[in-house]
């Protein structure tokens, strides 16, 4: 077996009284989209705020890359390669397109953030911007502002700002949330093809997309994880049907 | 050129011009009321780069313009008196000299603004808005209780300090030197807005954990904008400092802070030229209101009101006729 | 320095501190609940002050003029509410500092104008003044100690209010979750009125209290204002326990560290040299105080909401 690109090694989180972590260990390999799901409540918000930084685990270790991340800062995680989406678009309403997709080719390309150059000026960030613009279908609204974009597009641009960041790994916070069944159709294609970039830890309700794009999933209820394993082998998972899809059938 | 491109340039050669005719008809004190603006403007375009460009909110920036004054102060009344401010360990004198003092209160301002804002920025909103006036009050009241330097009756320096080939008590040649910093002030201010940090302390204003997410800390480009912004308020207090030829904690008065940001508002947040506009106006009216009533706060204040309450987006806004100033 | 003299320091703190405690209720409530930073806190403050000396001026009476700063305050804060205040909730903290800072404005020239450039006069009432002997022979102002005891009494009203009565039920709710207390049908743009009007009454309280001790002119009320926002920030924004807190820890910083200081410093130091020393850094000792807290806990004492 291959190591894993991303990986939470038994992190456990609480809140009070609250387990929103209780012991979770998956992983994420190379080329394979893995799914997370599981009810509202059952800890994938925390789990991810562990993975990219935003919350430290009381117990266990993250690890990217081979390397433990654990107390490595958002930002810096963030250096490293480890793009995420947002469940609600986080984007820099007021500026344009190609500002927020420059915006993430700036630590990429390494080095020191110039006070002097004017960021638009320079045409490696342009290139890198388009670049992502163009795979997300959004290159010829780049003078557009942000703030006037529909809410599907904001989703492609939270995607190509995350391509900016020539990332080793995808975490993505439900991309399909909002899209529209003829939106969630084109993300699923797209999403398909993005896995030759960079494996995709995604954490997403749609379960036509899930079935449809992941190679693995994991399911997760009240902290734990409960189960692992392919499309079919979830599908057949009967502790996965008492305890999730059961509930929602 | 934009709409907003035509206004500024107008501001800028009219800002040029009425003292230049001023000193063609011989009517110095117009002169030093430009003065006054250039100087106040440059303070505006300091605590811009952090209230416009970076979204903080500094009820506090007196303190950088006191301390730019304060180095101004101390350096030139131990020049006047010709006792050096230190001898051990080493020796340190006085001087008149306009670019050194300068230099220790950008350098004096930008250490004070590292301190405070890294202090301040572990908080936002509004903590951040009342630690920042805190601060401020904090030098305040410093300065009234160190004696050494006049306290509450503030130092007096009898002749203004030198530049190299400018003889600084001519109004025009002094308002020249002014002029040139804030015209320094304002390159430098669309440089930055313009670069790659001010884009990024831009999207940090708007999205904080975009910022993150693309590998860079909303806190350092905070601080960064923090630090250039106390830097050129602390000049501009030098310079007034030397405009009115005395220092006092005045200064340092939370009322200061507070016409600072009134300069940018009225002006129109973000925007290159809003602090000029703002000035502008602020002495204009202080001049022309201040001449028809001794109470003509009440008015500036009823003004500001409805500026707030109806005319989001300032002057160069409402001239302009784009609210939205970033771009 | 005798004990005597350090209890009655201690004192003189406990008394800024529940005054102080009288400014700080109020913004802290009217941030907790409707979110506004106030700057024309302190011209409540002034306006209290000035009504209880034109009154106590025009009636000798002490008692009617406390009144009067309450009523008079109270009043000038529902106008300012109605007028300004409501439509600055749903703004950014930008727009509320400058219009409340234009209100400063408006309030202290147009009290200026009314009443002139010099200072007032309020008298403490003759059943009020002059020193009582305290346990262990120590002599203190009586009206100093009532100032402590109304402001104890004070806070102890507003805990009962805020945990006992129904419009404190609704302030929390109002905390917690505005949509909450509409979707039950409480009037909310009235209970904003009458939490602003509350929180200006204290002010405009403690306004005429000080007032009889220091003098009553205008711009008295922002370095107090500047002060209670310490308070707040130490204590945490939108608790009424941490403004107390707060309150009472700067209070006591304040006036002790006046005292010991100096006293500190000529331990190593010629006299005069530590009496400035002493001094000049006691002037800055709350805000350093200020700073720890926030190293320590960004959110204040009490602090749970980020803001």
């Amino acid at each position: 077996m291959t190591d894993p690109v991303l990986a939470t090694r038994d992190i456990t989180k609480s809140f009070g009284a609250v387990r929103a972590s209780d012991g979770i260990s998956i992983d994420l390999r190379p080329g394979e989209i893995h799914a997370v799901i599981g009810p509202n409540g059952a800890g994938k918000s925390t789990l991810i705020a562990q993975i990219c930084g935003g919350l430290r685990p009381d117990s266990g270790t993250v690890e990217f890359l081979g390397k433990d991340i654990t107390s490595l800062s958002g930002p810096a995680r963030a250096q490293r390669g480890l793009a995420r989406t947002f469940q609600i678009s986080a984007l820099a309403m007021e500026d344009t397109v190609l500002q927020n997709a420059v915006l993430g080719a700036l630590k990429s390309r390494g080095g020191r953030l110039g006070y002097f150059r004017p960021a638009l000026g320079q045409s490696n960030l342009r290139e890198a911007a388009f670049e992502a613009l163009h795979r997300v279908g959004l290159a010829d609204q780049a003078a557009v502002r942000t703030a006037e974009l529909s809410h599907g597009q904001r989703r492609q641009l939270e995607v190509a700002v995350a391509l900016t960041l020539r990332p080793r790994a995808f975490v993505m916070d439900e991309p399909m949330a909002g899209m529209g069944s003829e939106g969630s159709r084109q993300m699923t294609q797209f999403l398909d093809t993005l896995r030759q970039d960079a494996p995709i830890l995604l954490v997403e309700h749609d379960m036509d997309a899930v079935f449809a794009l992941a190679d693995r999933i994991s399911v997760l209820v009240y902290g734990q994880c409960i189960a692992t394993g392919s499309v079919a082998e979830i599908r057949a998972n009967a502790d996965v049907q008492a305890a999730y899809l059961g509930q929602d059938a | 050129m934009t709409r907003e491109g035509w206004i500024n340039a107008a501001l800028y050669a009219g800002l040029l011009a009425v003292p230049l005719w001023a000193w063609a008809t011989d009517e110095p004190f117009t002169i030093t009321l430009a003065t006054r603006v250039a100087i106040l403007a440059l303070a505006g375009v300091g605590l811009n780069i952090a209230l416009g460009f970076g979204g903080l909110i500094s009820l506090g920036h007196a303190a950088f313009f006191g301390i730019g004054g304060y180095a101004m102060g101390i350096l030139a009344s131990h020049a006047q008196s010709y006792t050096p401010l230190m001898e051990t360990p080493f020796l340190i004198e006085g001087t008149k000299s306009m670019p050194v003092i300068w230099l220790v209160a950008i350098a004096a301002s930008s250490l004070a603004a590292l301190v405070i804002g890294a202090l301040s920025l572990r908080t936002s909103g509004v903590y951040f808005i009342m630690i920042t006036l805190a601060f401020g009050q904090m030098f305040y009241f410093f300065a009234i209780s160190w004696p050494a330097y006049g306290g509450e009756d503030g130092l007096s320096i009898y002749v203004r300090n030198g530049f190299p080939g400018v003889n600084t008590l001519d109004p025009i040649q002094f308002f020249a030197l002014t002029f040139v910093l804030l015209s320094l002030a304002l390159w430098l201010s669309a440089r930055l807005a313009a670069s790659e940090f001010g884009l990024a302390l831009g999207a940090a204003r708007q999205s904080p954990q975009r910022v993150e997410t693309v590998g860079l800390s909303p806190f350092r480009l905070r601080l960064t904008a923090f630090v250039i912004s106390g830097a050129i308020t602390g000049l501009a207090g030098a310079l007034f400092a030397d405009l009115n030829r005395f220092v006092s904690p005045t200064m340092f008065s939370w009322q200061l802070s507070g016409e600072l940001i009134v300069f940018i508002i009225l002006g129109g947040v973000g925007r290159l030229f809003g602090p000029v506009a703002g000035a502008a106006l602020f002495i204009t009216l202080e001049h022309v209101l201040g001449g028809l009533s001794d109470y003509w706060h009440v008015y500036l204040g009823l003004l500001l009101l409805v500026v707030v309450l109806f005319a989001r987006g300032g002057i160069i806004g409402l001239l302009a006729g784009r609210r939205v100033a970033h771009d | 320095m005798t004990a005597i003299l350090f209890i009655e320091q201690v004192l003189n703190g406990l008394q800024f501190g529940v005054m102080l405690f009288l400014m700080a209720a109020g913004l802290t409530l009217v941030f907790g609940v409707m979110g506004l930073i106030n700057l024309a806190h302190g011209s409540l403050y002034m306006v209290g002050a000035f009504a209880a000396a034109a009154v106590a001026g025009a009636t000798g009476s002490f008692l009617l003029a406390l009144i009067a700063a309450l009523a008079a305050a109270a009043a000038a804060g529902a106008i300012v509410e109605l007028v300004v205040i409501r439509r600055l909730y749903d703004r950014d903290h930008l727009d509320q500092v400058l219009a409340t800072f234009a209100l400063i404005l408006i309030f202290s020239e147009g009290t200026r104008w009314i009443f002139g450039s010099f200072p007032l006069f309020l008298d403490i009432p003759d059943y009020l003044s002059g020193p009582v002997t305290l346990p262990g022979g120590i002599q203190y102002p009586l009206y100093r100690l009532t100032l402590i005891a109304i402001g104890l009494v004070i806070a102890g009203g507003l805990f009962w209010l805020i945990s006992c009565t129904r419009l404190g039920i609704r302030i929390r709710a109002g905390e917690s979750d505005r949509e909450m207390i509409a979707a039950l049908g409480v009037d909310i743009s009235r209970l904003y009125t009458v939490v602003f009007a509350l929180g200006a009454a204290l002010a405009g309280l403690a306004g005429a209290l000080v007032g009889a001790i220091q003098s009553v002119q205008v711009g008295m009320g922002e370095p107090v204002l500047i002060l209670a926002f310490v308070v707040i920030v130490i204590g945490g924004i939108g608790s009424i326990k941490g403004a107390l807190v707060g309150a009472i820890l700067v209070g006591l910083t304040d006036t002790l560290g006046g005292l010991l200081l100096p006293a500190l410093f000529a331990l190593f130091m010629d006299n005069s040299a530590a009496q400035t020393t002493g001094s000049a850094l006691a002037s800055m000792l709350i805000y350093i105080l200020m700073a720890c807290v926030l190293v320590w806990k960004p959110q204040g004492l009490y602090g749970a909401r980020p803001a």
